[in-house]
């Protein structure tokens, strides 16, 4: 035995986002120990940034509304990358999530009849997304939050985990973790272990994403022996402040293209018109007077091209910015100021108002936005199969933006706050199926637990070194420069090449100070798993050979439908961070005749 | 390029004092910016909360130039010629640095007795956006735990912590107090364990918000009068007298199977 503070449960969560929580709720609901551990306090995670809303095909707002178009609208905008049958499931299974959340607390925002209100947002062929104002991710964390606390579910708040632990079978034994206000190790055994803990962003220069998002799971499932699928397929909202420059990436909601926002070019033109392509042009207005009337009467004209969905819409942004029509800061203009009354503003999207007045010193009810593409959101991660969110690795389950496959090559606005609570349940229920059922005491393998201890506390011991935000900031930079919007295959090459050379100086960190809440130290135990990112990212975009949702290469400008048959999948087959990784061909699901049908009617 | 100096209060639980730092001054920065920069190159173990900077999660809560403001929102060309002095939150334990040990706020989180609504119809409630707007402000809540570090009764009375909820928790309370569908009722608990009666409505936590909630006018007020209201009313009293009837507890209402 180790000499660390340990704890014992039946069912782990790692990270207390939207996903966590909802798999933590389900698991105790079964009568489990259920442990979530979080490297930040609760209530705090990144879900709260998320604005716009939470997609259900519910039909409040258009009775048309149906989980098939639901369905056929998720699969389209992940360019037919998705694993079909999680965005089956997850189209049929979002509304009764939303209803859900009513029944413990939550307040949405309510049609005249009283029903739960839905709103417009891209790629959404209806009017889909339940929402709070601009701040719905804020309503989903708190309710579930609530809820979790009201149940008794023990919360290790400000404790990182480092790495996971198996036991001699192969199977999920538990983790290792320490405790941030101290400094301290702390070990959990588990049959269980659910990794819900988010994105990536931080890999980039700018991004919407907060310091947690490390990839910390995508990470540690990988080093366990479970693969990373789709990992080249990033998300850039088009929408980012571009300044001031020390809010450069902060994210401007999509609602306000859903509410009337247009996007225009230095030169006043609403240049989206230019880009729509022929999947959308079907349900694409032609000209501004039919897009305008569409916000009116949703019968009475068809899309406005600024709702294509987003890897549309940001790669239109970098080619006008690019063709030298952008404005003063490198961006071009969103503007709502002209098209909608000061109140409706004020009262539909309230944090962004507040968000430019106090940052900025811009009133977005007076003057236009500038805004720029920012990467927002990783497609990609963890394979997991679709009803279960298993792993191959027993006991390893994951859920949210660290899962891959329900979004495909491009998430739709809004189907990230439904993905957390259809997929947290679901990977909830079976995790604690696994753990009821499975027999025999988890023992954690001390060698592993006292390596994962000893490389955290190596760059104590180092006398000289590297300071480790000095390799942040030079890794986002090269990330952002090299796999960033648009790639080439001799940028994504110099990118492998100098990913190594980050090895190198990771394994050469020095650290100062004392471990009792010491962010510099945290931070050097969150490069392994940034580089991790960055690796399998440069790796996915170095082999696909197309251009697909969030993976544009201008090397090959367009879509190659041999690429849709499959992903590109990694491990890491000696279980380090800087060791090699393999990457393969790995086929997609294929689509049943019957979903097949819903994809390929014209409208 | 001008220069800013920040003056920052280091240490732990068993004492610090104030470090400064002078670094230029770039456009359109906010305290948590330098916070960033001095971190970056100075003070790489300087300790602070921080995760969305952008003012919705409520992680950097300080006291800057002695006034309780989210890091992430207070920009440095707003703030008066001079050193920037930040502290950490005056009302609970320092961890180290600017990090406070702010438990309290999740132990009462605890104690509120659960949201209780009664079973759904087949087609889902009907709400309406006028029910629905009152408990919605209280729900911007970010729990950045400022209007609880102003507010003098924690703050001058450490001992408080055992028996008065705040501000925070009064804006909980109020919110399910007046949410359409709650069906449990907290108003002796509010009174007896909560300390609803010590609030006396100086409004300092109102005025700290970074939300702009109406925390005193549109929840502490017509809570106490709610509360006031079940205390004194005879029929109540001679209930309450009768039966001692002990209210659905949290453990009550958290045993109902997810749907």
């Amino acid at each position: 035995m180790t000499p660390y503070e340990h704890h014992e449960y039946d069912v782990v969560i790692i990270g207390a986002g939207g996903a966590g929580l909802r798999a933590a709720i389900e698991a105790k609901a079964r009568g489990l120990r259920v442990a979530v551990v979080t490297k930040s306090l609760l209530g705090k995670a990144h879900t709260v940034m998320a604005e716009g809303g939470m997609a259900a095909a519910m039909g409040n707002v258009q009775s048309e509304d149906n989980w098939m178009v639901h369905f056929r609208d998720t699969m389209r905008g992940g360019k037919m990358l998705n694993n079909y049958r999680m965005a089956e499931l997850h189209a049929k299974e979002a509304p009764d999530r939303v209803y859900e959340l009513e029944q413990w607390g939550a307040l949405f925002d309510r049609t005249a009849e009283g029903k739960i209100l839905q709103r417009d947002f891209g790629g959404h062929r209806y009017a889909r997304l339940a929402h709070v104002g601009d701040r719905t991710g804020l309503e989903l964390i708190r309710t579930l939050q609530q809820k979790v606390v009201s149940m008794g579910i023990d919360v290790f708040m400000e404790c990182k985990v480092l790495r996971l632990v198996r036991d001699a079978d192969g199977r999920i034994a538990g983790c290792v973790a320490y405790w941030r206000p101290t400094g301290e190790i702390v070990t959990f055994a588990a049959a269980s272990v659910i990794v819900a803990t988010g994105g990536v962003g931080r890999s980039w220069k700018f991004t919407t994403n907060s310091w947690e998002s490390t990839g910390d799971g995508h990470a540690m499932a990988l080093w366990a022996g479970a693969q990373l699928i789709d990992m080249e397929c990033i998300q850039f909202h088009p929408t980012g402040m571009v300044w001031p420059l020390s809010v450069r990436g902060l994210l401007v909601t999509e609602a306000v293209r859903g509410d009337g926002g247009v996007l225009r070019n230095s030169e006043g033109q609403r240049f989206m018109f230019n880009y729509v392509a022929d999947m959308f042009r079907a349900e694409t207005a032609d000209t501004e007077e039919e897009a305008d009337r569409w916000y009116d009467d949703h019968d009475a004209g068809r899309r406005p091209p600024e709702l294509l969905p987003r890897d549309e819409v940001a790669r239109a942004i970098n080619t006008e910015v690019k063709a030298g029509r952008g404005t003063p800061h490198g961006g071009v203009f969103l503007d709502i100021a002209s098209r909608r009354s000061a109140e409706f503003i004020r009262r539909r999207l309230p944090s962004m108002y507040h968000q430019f007045m106090e940052l900025a010193g811009v009133d977005i009810t007076r003057e236009p936005m500038e805004i720029g593409p920012t990467c927002h959101y990783i497609m990609g991660g963890v394979k997991v199969d679709a009803e279960t969110e298993a792993t191959r690795v027993p006991g390893l389950y994951a859920a949210g933006e660290v899962a891959a496959g329900l979004h495909g090559a491009n998430r739709l606005g809004g189907n990230s706050l439904s993905d957390l609570v259809v997929f947290g349940r679901r990977a909830g229920i079976a995790a604690a199926e696994y753990a009821a059922s499975s027999t025999g005491p988890r023992t954690l393998d001390d060698a592993s637990v006292e390596e994962a201890v000893a490389e955290a506390l190596a760059p104590f011991e180092r006398t000289e070194g590297e300071n480790p935000y000095d390799i942040q900031r030079d890794l986002q930079e090269m990330m952002q420069a090299n796999v960033g919007i648009i790639r080439n295959a001799a940028e994504i090459d110099d990118a492998l090449e100098k990913l190594q050379g980050f090895c190198d100086r990771v394994r050469r960190i020095k650290v100062t100070g004392g471990r009792a809440y010491n962010p510099g130290w945290n931070l050097a135990t969150d490069l392994p798993s940034m580089i991790t990112v960055s690796r399998t990212t440069a790796l996915g975009a170095r082999d696909r050979h197309e251009s697909r949702g969030g993976h544009t290469r201008e090397d090959f400008p367009t879509a190659d439908p041999e690429y849709a048959t499959f992903n590109l999948a990694h491990s890491a087959p000696g279980g380090r961070w800087d060791g090699d990784y393999l990457t393969e061909r790995s086929a997609l699901l294929e689509i049943p005749d019957e979903l097949r049908a819903l994809l390929e009617e014209a409208k | 390029m001008s220069e800013v100096t920040m003056r920052i209060w280091r240490g732990d639980a068993s004492g610090g004092d104030f470090e400064s730092f002078t670094l230029e001054q770039n456009e359109g920065e906010v305290v948590l910016d330098v916070i960033h920069r001095i971190q970056a190159s100075a003070a790489p173990d300087l300790a602070c909360r921080w995760n969305c900077k952008a003012g919705k999660c409520g992680s950097c809560s300080a006291e800057i130039n002695g006034k309780p403001r989210l890091m992430c929102m207070t920009r440095i060309d707003q703030l008066p010629e001079g050193p920037v002095t930040v502290t950490p939150m005056k009302a609970f334990p320092v961890i180290r640095d600017l990090v406070t040990d702010v438990s309290f706020n999740f132990a009462m989180a605890e104690r509120v007795p659960a949201f209780l609504p009664p079973p759904m119809p087949a087609d889902g409630f009907r709400m309406f956006q006028v029910d629905v707007e009152r408990g919605q402000e209280f729900r911007k809540c970010i729990e950045c735990f400022m209007c609880q570090d102003v507010c003098h009764v924690i703050r001058d009375h450490e001992d408080s912590k055992t028996h008065y909820a705040g501000p925070r928790f009064f804006i909980r309370y109020a919110e399910l107090e007046m949410h359409p569908l709650d069906t449990n009722d907290r108003r002796e608990f509010i009174r007896e364990e909560m300390g609803l009666g010590y609030c006396n409505i100086t409004k300092c936590c109102t005025e700290v918000c970074p939300e702009h909630i109406k925390i005193t006018d549109n929840a502490i007020i017509p809570l106490k009068e709610r509360v006031v209201d079940a205390h004194y009313d005879p029929i109540a009293w001679l209930g309450r007298k009768i039966t001692r009837r002990v209210k659905r507890s949290s453990d009550a209402a958290a045993v109902q199977p997810a749907p």
